[in-house]
């Protein structure tokens, strides 16, 4: 139910439909999007939302269904004919050249030639004007994801779009960057340009969006004017079917299982981002989520804590109160550590091999391997009680890990760390990529394995998330880590602000003190 | 039109007919190239592929050849599925024969049932030390494995030059360059009655069985099949980096070392300038046909043999320079490489749009 408008729609898609070898993306997909108006395109991972929004920018050709655009039948066979026509696309994954400054990658992408000078000052007065500053001289790579975004924003603006489609634009930003997005895409769209917003944050398209069409395994599952809806009723449309949710009852917590003391580790990448003075507890029963935008030092923190990177002091990891900084994985792993990576495919799953393999990967000790030999039946029959527990969507255990989508291996390495049966077990982007089903059922793993007196450590950028399943949330900003705080005693907001660096010089003192705080008001 | 299309997963089908469909090319191209030179491609067809297997002298030679170039195929196999890239197998063969064929020089004309054991075993470690440099090299300084273990042939390859033209030339060998001959306990015990073919046959099909069951079995296999794999999962799961390096250097070089002291103490009988027509470099090719697994390493090592016993063959049967059997290994590894691409790949014919569909029932006009 897009807005009336005396004029014709922008873009009217009718029965879009595309077909892959194993699945068909797109089935029978109509939809209209009216000039000015801000439509959210909604859906779980693999509805088929990407292939639509690839299929209007000219990526892919569509099996059959017809585009109209401002009224005329259009053949889209390109992005640069999308482009000429007017539509513009700001992609999830950024595709910036890292040792180049804005202007240069900016000028890379422009379909003509643009004398430097008049691009940068175009540049400056275009992102002004839509409140999105940034320096055309600098160079990409010192620049935030927030900023990498308007680069790309203000790359899309210069041509004066008509349409701009936006896929899961927010999944890196932080909240009070997300609403300055929304001002810009609030401002275009009263300027008359229609903005296609992709996501599956249900709070989002009804704060910023006029209208919605709800895709579910390829097909439109329901339109709706978001407004009028709750979060409820769109999921429902989004997953067939009512949401579980998740509880946290409140629960005693044990004896320390991780502390960090004064982690340091400088990165030896030169894009990478060095710990600094990092100091945390983790203990029996609880879990610490851990916010922030990634590049702030996640990826180092986990390769610090799993022991893909070895601490110079073995004293500043401890590990059920032994020093463990200078031991490797495998060896942490003996000890009762287990993890989940934030990248599945390639470290937390080797692709061509079959989910037993897979099984014996970390699992090794759980009498997969005797006398050096392994033992397929024990791999197979571990894997098999994996499938079955974590509801993992396969051929079978002897399916190649690669064969699976993104959140059933997810669901898949969840289970296989979760029934090591670990003492400690430290997870990376846990949902990241998984559909709110699988999400559901992993994040409840987790509370399950707190609830059994294991302790956790979540390191996530989706704060929704971190505020249903924490016990207490520090933010890991810069390479620094803020002082920890009860869910229910911060906010978003408050959560926001640490998450752009701001939490005072003496981090590592204060969470150690605010930790200490926090013990003796449990007591 | 036809366009290359990624497949949405490797053919297996692909994997295994690649290396049928490279040979079945090299021959093609060997018939025209033969025809282009003036010889009846039929005749040169049955002198390089045929004679040399009419005979159980010629079958012996075909097991004699395949004896090194499978052994040191085996042990590149295991580096290169462990992402180790070993290509210096021919120098490690030098040490070997160096270090086994000096113990052999060393025992005279002994008859002690020692000399052969510790000779092989000597042959072995001296592989495998020739090996350990790059593994140090690369473990303690990052060094590319690659250009050592090759820059290690030459240095291998020189010192044997240097002892056979110095302090081990036989005094009554007319200023040869060459050893004395080895005593009867320190050469190898003929296998088949009327050729040349030893008990080294017997060591690398043995070899090539245990190098399959410890690939598929067992979990240090398996740890060094994940750090080919995918090395990032390698460092997850905590199998050390390191340790998959010096396992894969350390068991090419053994094989490799295994090889020469087999082939000094074999057919040739005593320590030369020239001890090996390449069979660690051939041995790369006999990987990559066998598809770095170790049943399919033996056919490699076979249809390798055959390449070089037709190449002499052809070179006595048909005046062809000795050039033809380097043209053939080229061909060979060249057509490989290609046929590999369909793997992932597969050519699908597009269908090009004449323009006459109506506009709004063909949303999609194909890219001509």
């Amino acid at each position: 139910m897009a807005p009336k408008s005396d004029l014709q729609p922008r873009l009217v898609l009718t029965g879009i439909t595309k077909r892959y070898p194993s699945v068909v993306a797109n089935d029978g997909v109509s939809l209209s999007v009216q000039p000015g108006e801000i439509h959210a395109v909604l859906g779980e991972n693999g509805a088929g939302k990407s292939t639509l929004m690839k299929v209007i920018y000219g990526v892919t050709k569509p099996d059959s269904g017809t585009i109209r655009w401002n009224g005329q039948y259009e053949t889209i066979t390109a992005p640069a004919q999308a482009r000429r026509m007017g539509i513009g696309m700001v992609f999830q994954h950024f595709s910036l050249f890292e040792t180049l400054t804005v202007w240069e990658n900016i000028a890379l992408a422009l379909d003509e030639r643009v004398a430097p000078a008049k691009l940068a000052a175009k540049i400056t007065e275009v992102s002004e004007k839509y409140g999105l500053p940034i320096d055309p001289y600098r160079l990409v790579h010192s620049m935030s994801v927030g900023e990498r975004q308007r680069v790309e924003i203000v790359r899309c603006l210069l041509q004066e779009p008509k349409l701009l489609i936006m896929d899961e634009p927010t999944s890196v930003l932080t909240p009070q960057a997300v609403l300055i997005l929304f001002e810009t895409l609030r401002r275009l769209a009263s300027e008359g340009c229609s903005i296609l917003y992709i996501s599956h944050k249900l709070d989002e398209i009804r704060a910023l969006c006029d209208s919605a069409t709800v895709l579910r395994g390829g097909r439109v599952s329901g339109t709706a004017i978001p407004k009028n809806e709750t979060n409820d009723s769109l999921a429902r449309m989004m997953i067939g079917g009512e949401l579980a949710e998740c509880h946290l009852d409140p629960r005693e917590t044990g004896e320390v299982r991780l502390e960090l003391e004064g982690l340091s580790l400088t990165t030896p990448d030169p894009f990478g981002t060095s710990l600094r003075d990092i100091s945390l507890i983790v203990k029996s029963g609880e879990i610490l989520g851990i916010a922030g935008v990634s590049g702030n030092g996640q990826k180092e923190l986990m390769a610090a804590l799993s022991g893909e990177r070895l601490s110079a002091r073995g004293a500043m990891i401890r590990l059920l109160g032994q020093p463990v900084g200078h031991l490797n994985p495998a060896e942490r792993r003996s000890i009762g550590l287990t993890f989940v990576p934030e990248e599945r495919l390639g470290r937390g799953a080797v692709p061509p091999m079959s989910l037993a393999q897979n099984a014996l990967l970390t699992g090794a000790r759980k009498g997969m391997v005797a006398q050096g030999v392994i033992r397929p039946p024990a791999m197979r029959s571990f894997s098999k009680s994996v499938i079955e527990r974590f509801k993992v969507k396969c051929g079978g255990e002897q399916s190649a890990a690669s064969s699976l989508s993104g959140g059933n291996l997810q669901k898949y390495i969840v289970g296989r760390e979760t029934m090591l049966q670990p003492k400690m077990m430290i997870v990376a982007q846990p949902t990241w990529g998984v559909d709110v089903g699988a999400a559901q059922l992993i994040r409840q793993a987790l509370i399950d394995l707190r609830n059994q007196g294991v302790a956790l450590l979540v390191i996530s950028e989706e704060l929704d998330e971190l505020f249903t399943i924490s016990d207490r949330l520090a933010v890991l900003a810069e390479g620094r880590l803020s002082p920890s705080v009860l869910p229910a005693e911060t906010s978003i907001e408050q959560i926001g602000i640490w998450m752009s660096g701001k939490f005072g010089a003496e981090t590592g003192r204060a969470a150690a003190a605010t930790d200490a705080i926090m013990e003796t008001a449990r007591a | 039109m036809l366009r290359l299309e990624r497949r949405a997963s490797p053919s297996a089908v692909m994997r295994i007919a690649s290396p049928m469909v490279a040979a079945l090319a090299m021959i093609v191209t060997g018939f025209l190239l033969f025809t282009a030179l003036g010889k009846d491609p039929i005749e040169a067809f049955y002198v390089f592929f045929v004679k040399p297997l009419s005979s159980t002298y010629g079958i012996g030679e075909l097991l004699l050849k395949t004896t090194p170039l499978l052994l040191c195929g085996l042990g590149l196999a295991l580096g290169f599925r462990a992402n180790v890239w070993n290509i210096g197998a021919e120098g490690q063969l030098t040490m070997g024969a160096i270090a086994g064929g000096g113990l052999a020089l060393w025992f005279g004309d002994s008859e002690s049932a020692w000399a052969m054991p510790l000779m092989l075993l000597f042959g072995v470690l001296g592989g495998m030390a020739w090996a350990a440099i790059p593994a140090f090299l690369r473990t303690r300084f990052n060094t590319n494995e690659i250009l050592v273990t090759l820059m290690l042939v030459y240095i291998a390859q020189l010192a044997l030059s240097w002892l056979v033209h110095g302090p081990w030339r036989d005094p009554e060998g007319h200023n040869f360059p060459q050893s004395h001959g080895f005593g009867d306990a320190e050469t190898m015990e003929i296998l088949i009655e009327g050729t040349r073919t030893t008990w080294g046959i017997v060591y690398a099909v043995v070899l090539a069985l245990a190098a399959w069951i410890f690939s598929q079995n067992t979990y240090a296999g398996f740890r060094m099949l994940v750090a080919g794999l995918a090395p990032a999962a390698a460092a997850y799961a905590g199998f050390s980096e390191k340790r998959n390096i010096w396992i894969a250097l350390l068991i090419s070089g053994a094989t490799a070392g295994l090889a020469g002291i087999c082939e000094v103490a074999g057919p040739i009988g005593r320590l030369q300038q020239e001890i090996s027509p390449g069979y660690g470099f051939a041995a790369i090719i006999v990987a990559w046909i066998g598809r770095l697994h170790p049943i399919g390493v033996v056919f490699g090592a076979l249809l390798m043999s055959l390449l070089y016993l037709g190449g002499e063959s052809a070179q006595m049967g048909m005046s062809l320079p000795s050039a033809i059997t380097g043209l053939f290994q080229g061909l060979l590894l060249f057509y490989l490489l290609a046929a590999d691409l369909f793997i992932t790949f597969r050519l699908k014919r597009v269908v090009v749009a004449d323009g006459t569909e109506p506009k709004p029932t063909a949303a999609v006009k194909r890219a001509a």
